[in-house]
């Protein structure tokens, strides 16, 4: 109901009732071009110079395909990770009050203000089985650092952020007469949460976690000192990138950069899509 | 009034121009050292005194920047349009690169200093933990099964490559040059890797920080700074029966060099790095140094055993990188995906 009228309220926007249209188009559509269209053009263009031929060599490398599965198959274990545990972490931040609240509220953003450097070591130290959590693990002889595991803690520790704050102010404005209606209609408190509250946390949960799996996909300063970067076990796309850099294959690198924007552009257009179809299926 | 404007704002634009473009002349002279990660305490030592010497020779002062990053990275720097006077890289490989790629100088630059153009030279040797307890001596021990060989990528490490070309050299000298033999040996070796840093300072921090690993392969300065850093009691430097000349290469960039009119003050730094004082500043941080004189104080330092050179056995730099390190070369097939 609320959904459906803040649509109703878009629309009339749309039809210029507020002045101004034409100048913040005008600034939005420069900026985008400026930040965003013109660097993103100079990569395809550099990516283009080898030619079609050129383009299908390089990402038919089976090296590229690995690097490949292993950036988008731990970015995407790492998103479903922090969907499920931000939303948890969201919940207690907006739902109780408890002593030493703000601090863990605080503790959410560190991972954001951390350069990523200082994570990766920090993760290589803990994780490593040296390190206390990692030797803790190593007794049952399973090694996270220099492994894909260390890859996905990684990744789980820069994604978290964008989950709880995409979660927060959507659960913060929360009606609780909903639940409060659910309840005295009988509905048992599973039923409220999964039935009344998730369906309405959902978008966001779905856009904070989109959010984290493009970052983790980007992620490489952390992800480096912890991965151990083995060819086709724990090497990730941006890792591939700088290598072929560092050998002075400009094409190669923007090859795969765009072959990696493409891709991580199409996964999100289609997590927005299933967002529309779900608020409309919500909304309706 | 239209034109007025147009006027107003071309002068504004040139004198704007004009502004940026012109180095006052008398002022103070500033060099950009271009070089790799090891060489940081070497470089701020060289800089101190060169810059004292240059004003006891000139009465000028002169400002000498270092910056440090992985070979590759910074030589691709340089040509990106990093406004390097001097680059002074790991291997002559990435100087050619600028050479090719650039053009910012010329192609022969590795003869116009003395020694290949390199000032002083190194090895590489094997860091273990203290009392050796996989009685690491040669490279044989190191394709050992169940050993744990600490090195970085060769891909994306000028450190590493020596560190490949020292195991493939080794090999071919043990084998009767058998090509296919040194291979054997170098993809035993590399099965027996479990992590590839991406330069040489990251996998020292591996083996000594981290404590992954039995032996890490480094260059020489590099071991000795790490014993030194972490302590005589945590590891130990074990020198192999055979390795690698590493030669790291110095030469000025003449394009940059010329638009700076820092020509002169380049090339004596460079001079420098040949002088008595240069060379003790390069052993005392560990390098090899060339002069006889200064190599003999230093020669409980640094232990004689037989070096070859990239040149004897690989037939150069251009040859060993299209051969091992491109695409699709040697290290990338001992190292297919799913191995």
């Amino acid at each position: 109901m609320q959904i459906a009228l803040a649509q109703h309220d878009g629309r009339a926007a749309r039809r210029s009732v507020i002045p101004g249209f034409g100048a913040t188009l005008g600034i939005a559509l420069l900026y985008l071009t400026l930040i965003v269209l013109i660097p993103l053009a100079a990569l395809v263009l550099a990516a283009a110079g080898p030619g079609i031929a050129g383009v299908l060599a390089t990402l038919a490398d089976p090296r590229v395909a690995a690097a490949f599965r292993v950036s988008f198959g731990i970015a995407f274990a790492a998103a479903l990770i922090n969907g499920a545990v931000g939303l948890v972490v969201a919940w207690v931040l907006v739902r109780y009050r408890f002593p030493g609240r703000r601090l863990l509220d605080g503790l959410v953003d560190l991972p954001f203000a951390l350069p990523t450097a200082v994570a990766g070591i920090a993760l290589a130290a803990l994780y490593a089985d040296t390190g206390w959590v990692g030797g803790f693990f190593a007794r049952f002889g399973i090694d996270i650092a220099f492994t894909p595991r260390g890859i996905l803690v990684a990744l789980v520790f820069i994604g978290l952020p964008f989950v709880v704050r995409t979660v927060q102010p959507i659960l913060a404005d929360l009606e609780h007469e909903a639940e409060e209606a659910a309840l005295t209609l009988g509905a048992t408190r599973l039923q409220i949460f999964f039935r009344v509250v998730l369906p309405a946390l959902l978008p966001g949960v779905l856009t904070g976690m989109s959010l984290a799996f493009a970052r983790g996909l980007g992620e490489y300063g952390s992800v480096i000192f912890v991965a151990g970067n083995m060819p086709g076990l724990s090497e990730i796309v941006p890792l591939l990138i700088v290598i072929k850099l560092d050998q002075f294959d400009y094409a190669g690198a923007a090859i795969i950069g765009v072959a990696m924007l493409v891709a991580s552009f199409a996964i999100l257009l289609a997590l927005n899509l299933g967002q529309f179809l779900m608020r409309r299926r919500h909304g309706a | 009034m239209q034109y007025i404007r147009a006027g107003a704002s071309l002068l504004a634009v040139v004198a704007v121009a004009a502004l940026m473009g012109a180095r006052p002349a008398a002022a103070q002279q500033s060099l950009l050292n271009v070089s790799y990660d090891p060489t940081r305490e070497l470089y701020a030592a060289v800089g101190k005194a060169f810059a004292e010497r240059w004003k006891a020779q000139t009465g000028e002062t002169i400002a000498i920047r270092t910056s440090n990053g992985g070979s590759g990275a910074q030589a691709r720097a340089v040509i990106d349009g990093l406004e390097a006077d001097i680059v002074t890289l790991a291997l002559a490989w990435d100087i050619d690169a600028i050479a090719e790629r650039a053009h910012l100088l010329p192609i022969d630059w590795q003869r116009r200093l003395p020694d290949n153009s390199s000032p002083y030279t190194s090895t590489i040797v094997f860091l273990v933990r203290r009392g050796n307890p996989k009685q690491i001596k040669d490279w044989d021990d190191l394709v050992k099964p169940g050993l744990k060989v600490i090195t970085p990528n060769p891909k994306t490490s000028g450190g590493a490559r020596w560190n490949y070309l020292a195991a493939w050299g080794y090999a071919l000298k043990k084998d009767g040059n058998d090509p296919q033999k040194a291979r054997d040996f170098v993809k035993a070796l590399y099965a027996n890797v479990p992590i590839l840093d991406t330069g040489a300072r990251g996998a020292t921090m591996t083996f000594a920080q981290r404590r992954q690993g039995d032996v890490l392969i480094a260059w020489e300065n590099e071991a000795f700074l790490a014993v030194n850093e972490f302590g005589k009691d945590k590891m130990e430097i074990v020198v192999p029966s055979v390795s690698i000349l590493a030669e790291p290469a110095v030469a000025l960039v003449d394009a940059n060099v010329d638009r700076h009119g820092t020509r002169k003050a380049a090339e004596a730094y460079l001079a420098f790095l040949y002088t008595p004082e240069g060379q003790e500043l390069a052993a005392r941080n560990f390098y090899r140094p060339r002069l006889a004189e200064v190599a003999a104080r230093h020669a409980d330092q640094f232990p004689q055993i037989p070096l070859f050179t990239v040149d004897e056995v690989f037939g150069g730099w251009r040859k060993a990188q299209a051969t091992h390190f491109a695409d699709g070369g040697i290290f990338d097939q001992i190292h297919k995906p799913g191995r």
